[in-house]
């Protein structure tokens, strides 16, 4: 059930998506930053957690979440350290899925070439 | 003197080429990148699924998930399947965290031949660098007004 | 309506071209002289893989007609990437005097125009003149990484690896007959995916005041062949020869000619490459054997840069029109 709560959800979101870039200008990269625009709204309302919660990787996965996590790391700073942790928290809790985008996007830049 | 950018004629034209547009088969793409982008999440469940079973906690497990998709898309598009699969599904190969990867990995390879520092390093935030602005400032933006209002 | 040149004394001697596998794969593969492996052809860069193209093709030409370097008065060519590097580094290799040309995907028949204007005039006797492009080095400038996963508007063309020369000198079994060069016009068109729509009204433009000067019809010619208008510009284009009344019948485009339907290439071809290799290998053979006997090329470019794009510019388009005539056996 959990798989394919997943799916659908996912899946649902990526053809939102598909709609968007068939029917107006905007671009692949617009459209990753308005969903990541889009999460971290979601998430002060306290409405990602919810669908986390429900939908597991379906709303984990995209890149919504990232948005999400983001705030939630705001939010958890602040009450942790005040502003300090407002500036601190929010890449603090993303470093693990950063660090690893630019680990891995660096190796794979080094060891393979473009096919074109 | 008028411009023939902003004549009638040449409004008349841009109506003409709005109609003779080919229609794209909208259902269809939405089918597609609703199937890949509901596959690519369902791995995602399945790792996280079973790193859960291993005893991790959800809230590591989730994160062992975005790097496992992270590594799994780096992988993929360092082989030349990442494109491959984009064509097919579109914003369903985009969205996921596996799309913010592909656009960090795509830069890096193909500017490597303008060198390590300017070309592979510097480009490899070309489209990744403003999900991480407009991601961290949205989330400080909105995450301060959460927590000082509430 | 600004003036039309017609030539007596300038010929193509001698043509040729090098494509990429993709273009090698579709309907006029065979024809191309030399068909590449793959886009980076042994090199570390995709710029460099179409700078070799370019000067393969130049070679192949040279080879062909037994000429020598000191044989050449000029080399005129150009290419899409910034600084003309393609062309330029090309050009390097040769050591003869060049001028590099732009004008976008228009590049063949502006450096074949300008070639023959300098043939006709007596002060040079044999030129080279040639166009490449690659689909990887302009994805790479004007669009994404290749191997960037986006998926390709319907209405966009697919920029060819290919390149494309030709030999305009004294004598040739076909003769550069009339040229018109382009003004550049801008319809307000800003969708930098659907060029050929951009480009039709230039198209059109050149193609109209080439006939109205030279009091032609477009059935004067056996074949009017556009450069890359892909297959929604050709079909804009029909409907701007409607309104005037035209007659569209004997209208094709290379673009159109490069790649099959299965092939996801979309609209079709572009980039310069697509009327250099579709006339140095497909056009010229049919007009020596007299399968045609009069040619109307018109090549397309759209005169945009990055950096015009991003701040919302409409695209100014360009087209020059050369006609190639069959020398008949006598």
């Amino acid at each position: 059930m959990n798989y394919l709560l997943a799916f659908l959800f996912g899946g649902v979101i990526c053809a939102i998506g598909q709609v968007i870039l068939d029917k107006s200008k905007l671009t692949q990269a617009d459209l990753m930053v308005i969903l990541v625009i889009f999460g971290s709204l979601a998430s002060a309302l306290g409405l990602y957690k919810p669908l986390v919660d429900m939908f597991g990787a379906g709303a984990s996965a995209p890149v919504s979440n990232f948005g999400h996590v983001l705030t939630q790391g705001v939010i958890e700073g602040y009450q942790e350290n005040g502003f300090f942790g407002v500036l601190q928290g929010g890449m603090a809790k993303a470093a693990a899925v950063l660090g690893a985008s630019i680990i891995f996007g660096f190796f794979a830049g080094l060891l393979f070439r473009p096919k074109g | 003197m008028l411009k023939e950018r902003e004549s009638p004629q040449a409004k008349r034209y841009a109506r003409l080429v709005e109609q003779e547009k080919p229609r794209v088969s909208l259902g269809f793409n939405i089918l597609r990148a609703f199937l890949v982008g509901g596959s690519i999440c369902l791995v995602g469940e399945t790792i996280k699924t079973y790193l859960i079973s291993y005893g991790m906690s959800v809230e590591t497990a989730g994160i062992w998930m975005s790097i496992s998709l992270i590594f799994l898309s780096a992988l993929l598009t360092g082989l030349g399947v990442y494109d491959e699969i984009a064509r097919f599904g579109g914003a369903g190969s985009a969205i996921p965290i596996t799309g913010f990867a592909n656009s960090i990995v795509a830069p890096a390879m193909e500017f490597r031949s303008e060198g390590a520092i300017l070309g592979l390093a510097a480009r490899m935030f070309v489209i990744a660098g403003p999900v991480i602005v407009y991601g961290l400032i949205s989330a400080t933006v909105f995450g301060l007004i959460r927590s000082v209002l509430l | 309506m600004n003036k039309t040149f017609t030539l007596k004394n300038v010929y193509v001697e001698n043509t040729a071209s090098v494509v990429g596998p993709t273009e090698g794969a579709g309907p006029l593969g065979d024809l191309f002289d030399v068909v590449i492996p793959d886009d980076i052809y042994g090199e570390n860069s995709w710029e460099k893989a179409e700078r070799k193209m370019l000067l393969e093709s130049m070679g192949l030409c040279m080879n062909k007609s037994n000429y020598q370097t000191e044989d050449f008065d000029m080399i005129l060519a150009g290419d899409l990437l910034g600084q003309l590097i393609s062309a330029n580094f090309a050009a390097r290799d040769l050591l003869i005097p060049f001028v590099g040309v732009f004008g976008a995907c228009s590049t063949f028949t502006l450096s074949i125009g300008l070639g023959s204007l300098l043939v006709e005039s007596g002060f040079m006797n044999r030129v080279l003149a040639g166009a490449s492009s690659h689909h990887e080095t302009a994805e790479k400038t004007f669009r994404f990484p290749t191997e960037l996963g986006v998926q390709r508007k319907a209405t966009a063309t697919w920029t060819m690896s290919g390149a494309g020369t030709v030999i305009l000198g004294g004598v040739g079994p076909v003769r550069v007959s009339e040229v018109t060069f382009g003004r550049v016009v801008d319809y307000g068109l800003k969708d930098a995916n659907h060029l050929g729509a951009a480009m039709a009204p230039a198209a059109f433009d050149t193609l109209n005041r080439h006939l109205t000067n030279l009091g032609k019809k477009p059935e004067d010619y056996d074949l009017i062949a556009t450069g890359d208008l892909g297959s929604v510009g050709h079909i804009m284009l029909k409907h701007l020869m409607g309104d005037k009344s035209l007659g569209s019948g004997n209208l094709t485009d290379c673009g159109l000619l490069i790649y099959d339907t299965r092939q996801d290439t979309h609209a079709g071809a572009s980039g310069c490459g697509a009327s250099a290799c579709v006339f140095s290998s497909h056009f010229f053979p049919l007009l020596v054997k007299g399968h045609i006997n009069r040619l109307l090329l018109i090549a397309t470019g759209a005169l945009f840069g990055q950096t015009t794009a991003q701040q919302k510019e409409s695209i100014p388009s360009i087209a020059h029109a050369v006609c190639f005539e069959r020398v008949s056996d006598q």
